[in-house]
Parts: C-alpha cells; structure tokens; sequence
C-alpha cells in the first residue's frame, strides 16, 4: 500500500486539530493532518502507511490523533522516532507504530508492505527497510487490537476461570 | 546509587532498586482526568468491560478544556464528566476552579514520593513536588482505572543544571524555551529531565511547575524537581525528601549559568524556534495573551504587574488565570487591579485559547505574544494566526511598547 511521507515533528495539533476534539472521531477523522495535506482525509486508502521524520505525534495526549488515523484505514505508523506519549497511545489502539531508523529515506507514494516476522517494510521492487520489533511486553496487547480489546480478553478469562 | 526518578520508579513498582532500560509495572497512587480527555472517553470503556474504578479516592476530576461551556457539545461534554464523577464515587471533582495541571498541587493532591498519572500532556507539571508524574491517553487512563497500574520503561535522567541566579526579568519561561531551542522538542528522549542547581532551588514552587510543565515540549517523559523547604512550605504539610543521590548515573549532564539567561522568544510555529528576544524587536503583535497552566499561574500574573505597574497596554491584552484560588490571591494583593488599570481583558477560568478546543480563537492572521506553552500552526486558532512564545514579563513588555520588548529595559 502506499506511504504517505511527512516531515520532522509532526504535532498532534496538525493530525487532528483541537477545534474537532469536541465531536465524534468520524467528524475528527475528516479533518486529520488538515493543516499539512488537505487532500489526506479524502485520499488516503485502508492500508496506507503514514511515514514521518523524527518525533512523529509531538504535543497533547488526545488519543484521537492515533485514533482518526486509524479511523481512516492506516495499517502502520512509521518514523525515525515517535513522540512517547503518541507512540504509547497508538499502540494501545492497536495501531502498529514501528521505529525505522531508515524512514527518512522512504519515498512519498512508494508501494510498501508490512512484514512483521523480518521487522522490515518490502518495497515492491524488493527494497527493504527495517524497523524494531515492537516491544515483546507489548506484542499481545497489539495483536489483541489494542488495550481495549486486552484488558476484555483478560477479564473475560477471569470470569470464567 | 539512584536517581531521584528512578527512586520514585522503584517505589511505585514495590522494588528496592531498579535499572534504566528496564520495563516495570508500577502501582498509581493517583490518576488524574480532565473533561476532554476523562470520563467522556472511559465511561464508554468501562461499560464495555463492565468494570470499576479501582480506587475512587485516588483519582481526581478537573473541568477545564471545555469551561466556560460556550455551545451545546462543549456542555455536553462538562454534563457527562459532573454525571460520571457521581456515579462513580469520585470525591475529588473541581468543576470550573481553573487548569487541572494547577489545582491539583494547589487543593493538596500531590505529595513528594508519589506516582501519578494525568490524562493531559502538560502531567510532568507534578514533577516540581518532586512525584513522579506524566501524561497518557484515554485508552491508558481506562487501563489505570480499571487495573491500578501501568508499565513503564524505567527512565535514564537528563540533569539541567543552572548555577547563580536568574536576573531581574528572566524567568522558568526563558529556561524552557532556551533549553527547548537548544535541544529540540525531542530533546528530552522521553526521559526524565531533572532539574538542579542553585538558580533552581531559588525559584518558587509555581515557576519550578512552569520548568517541569513545558518538559512535554522538551519531549521528557517527565521533569522532576526533589523535595525542598520550599516545597514543604507551599503544601503546608510535612513531607519526605525526595532526590537523587549525588554520583547517581545521568544519561547527561547539562551545566548552565543562570545570570548569562536572557528572556526568550519563539518564534511561529514551534517552541524549538527559540532565540534571545533581542532578535524579535521588529515583530508587533496586535495581541498579547497571558494564559493558561504554563504561563497564567499567580506566579505569572505577578511578572506580569510588575512590568504593567502604572502602563498602558497599547495592543490588545488578554488574561484567562490559571485557577480561582490564584485570582482570589490576585484580588486580594493588588496584582488583579494592576492588570486590570492597564487594559486587560479577562477571560474565563479554563485552558482558553492555548488548547484551542473552540470558545475563543485567534483570527486569520493574527500576530500574538502568548506566555502559554505551545505555537505550532493552527493551535490556538486560524492556520495563518502567527504565535510568538514568550514569559509572562516579555509579554506584558511587548503588550505595553507595540513590539517584541525586553521586560528588562521596564523593570529597571
């Protein structure tokens, strides 16, 4: 699927603008990365993959800004490094966020697909770049979809044992 | 040998010692929610899992986003955090009092030795009483609520340290955004950036908050101040020493001289666009705004009359404080009235412009000098407003001269 490639820190007021947080994440959604591509909201594809420089999601703690970008059918996140805060917030949404030390040198439109088992993204003319595996005490969380989708599993599990 | 943070981790995560890298769960002694980002978002969540809150004495509500309501959303969204409070059993609910990451020190929530977590990213706020306190998101919120615990990759320290004193017109603000221009808003690593040395220790405990506050945008996970009499005496309650133990491994050791400081200005649309404000005299705002947790404290609203003392304002000046105990005690001492004879226009008690979140917003092409914490584009309003950072002293100074001033050249 295609990248989307931004730049150094790309702020949670340019992914989902604060004037929004007041709705529903489907009205969010239709404004996320606004004020950096107009375009995004109505072009982006379920699969895509959003590329940033370093410190991807810098700024607030709202959720939303992961959220509206899954919302719209982003399968991963990728960055040279990601803001702490927005790194745990998408991974506790079940968005994988996946540190690429090579992500700056990503092209814009590239058609790339995620491998999880290698930790690389494969370019469909066979370029690779790897990213870290997403942290072991986090994986099931991620596979669950989320802290959510976790926490019911775990409960679940308590009830019934 | 230990770092403060790591102590701080080490006690939460009920261990004797613990190592930097390494990943803990530790126990929350409290959690704190404002209306956008609280009980809107997990109440939802937590009648999915059907689950409670763990400990209802350790959590604490605060309504500022989204007061002053101004339209039915904005109501809306106040009605659901005063309904769930009740619902939930949580005693600890400020409605309306001011910004959370201000009333909780202030109504005595926070104590050395502990900690917390706050659903907003200005949480390292908490660090200055020297607790161990960072931001997270609703979906994390609902994790501590519902368990009482969070994990946590066991922070290295970064130590700023800043020698002598600060001269007359320069303060915390001017810290962070030198350090935040020297370092990058990724500076922090997501770390904790321990604060120290003499200049520190001399400031009060609300410009100590305004350091560990604007480490979100330094990119720390948390910023951390140890334990002082200072800290004893604005808390009126004894409390423990907390700090690091001298020799403790840092991750860096940053050395400063607090007298070479000058005030310091941002330039739109990033605090890392930091310079001396001598670079910014040709800048004219047509506004100046004194608000929010980082720039509107009582401590700022003080800077801030001691440059309007006898002046007039001669572009628009705007002022939201910070909390209702802060404005009382500006009432009460003359600072309100000094504002207030100098042109100021207040605003309602809440995060106001700086979160941007609706109410009052800065037009299509607006030029402010703002004391609050953040300018990247569009923020604070329109995508073409243009957002100069600043302390509450430069801001006053520049609301009084028409363009970028040094509050020094008025406090002589």
């Amino acid at each position: 699927m295609r990248t989307w490639v931004l730049g150094d820190n790309v702020d949670t007021d340019a992914i989902t603008p604060g004037r929004y947080m007041k709705f529903g994440i489907e009205e969010i959604a239709r404004h996320c990365l606004e004020p950096l591509v107009p375009e995004f909201s109505t072009s982006v594809k379920p699969g895509d993959i959003v590329v940033g420089g370093r410190n991807f999601g810098a700024g607030s703690s709202r959720e939303q800004a992961p959220a509206a970008l899954k919302h719209l059918g982003v399968a991963a996140l990728v960055a040279e490094s990601f803001a702490g805060l927005f790194y745990r917030n998408a991974l506790n949404l079940g968005l994988p966020a996946l540190v690429c030390p090579r992500a700056k040198q990503i092209l814009d439109r590239e058609e790339l697909r995620v491998d999880f088992d290698q930790a690389m993204l494969v370019s469909k003319a066979g370029k690779t770049y790897a990213f870290e595996p997403i942290p072991p005490h986090l994986l099931e969380m991620v596979r669950d979809g989320g802290l959510l989708a976790h926490l019911e599993k775990r409960l679940k599990c308590r009830t019934t044992s | 040998m230990m770092t403060l943070a790591q102590k701080l981790v080490a006690r939460a995560a009920g261990r004797s010692s613990v190592t930097p890298g390494e990943i803990v769960t530790c126990k929350v002694d409290l959690a704190m929610m404002h209306d956008s980002g609280g009980p809107r978002r997990v109440k939802p969540m937590l009648e999915r899992l059907g689950a409670k809150v763990w400990d209802p004495s350790k959590v604490v509500v605060i309504t500022d986003h989204y007061v002053p309501t101004f339209d039915d959303e904005s109501r809306k969204i106040v009605r659901i955090a005063r309904d769930w409070v009740r619902e939930a059993g949580i005693d600890s609910f400020h409605d309306g009092q001011g910004i959370c990451h201000v009333v909780l020190p202030e109504r005595g929530h926070l104590r050395p030795g502990m900690f917390a977590v706050g659903g907003d990213s200005h949480s390292p706020t908490g660090g200055a009483f020297a607790a161990y306190m960072f931001g997270i998101g609703a979906t994390e919120m609902l994790g501590v609520l519902v368990t009482g615990e969070i994990w946590l990759k066991v922070p290295h320290t970064i130590a700023m340290e800043f020698s002598e004193k600060l001269s007359n017109g320069v303060s915390a603000k001017d810290i962070m955004l030198f350090l935040i221009g020297r370092f990058g808003l990724d500076g922090g690593q997501y770390q904790a950036v321990e604060y120290r040395g003499a200049a520190i220790r001399a400031l009060p405990m609300q410009e100590r908050m305004t350091l560990c506050n604007m480490t979100a945008e330094l990119g720390g996970q948390t910023g951390l101040i140890a334990s002082d009499s200072t800290t004893e005496a604005f808390l009126n309650a004894e409390i423990e020493t907390w700090e690091s133990d001298s020799g403790a491994p840092l991750m860096a050791h940053h050395r400063f001289n607090a007298s070479d400081l000058a005030p310091q200005v941002a330039a739109p649309h990033s605090p890392a666009n930091s310079k001396a404000v001598g670079e910014f005299k040709h800048v004219k705002p047509s506004v100046a705004y004194i608000g929010a947790c980082t720039g509107a404290k009582l401590a700022d609203l003080r800077m801030a009359a001691r440059v309007l003392q006898n002046k007039k304002a001669r572009i628009k000046l705007m002022v939201a404080p910070a909390s209702a105990r802060d404005v009382e005690a500006a009432k009460r001492e003359g600072t309100l009235k000094v504002l207030e004879d100098a042109g100021a226009e207040f605003l309602g008690l809440g995060c106001g412009i700086c979160a941007g979140y609706g109410g009052n917003v800065l037009g299509e092409n607006v030029v402010a000098i703002s004391s609050t914490a953040r300018n990247f584009k569009g923020r604070m309003g329109a995508a073409s407003s243009q957002v100069y950072l600043a302390s509450p002293y430069t801001v006053a100074a520049t609301a009084v001269a028409g363009h970028v001033c040094d509050p020094r050249e008025m406090l002589q």
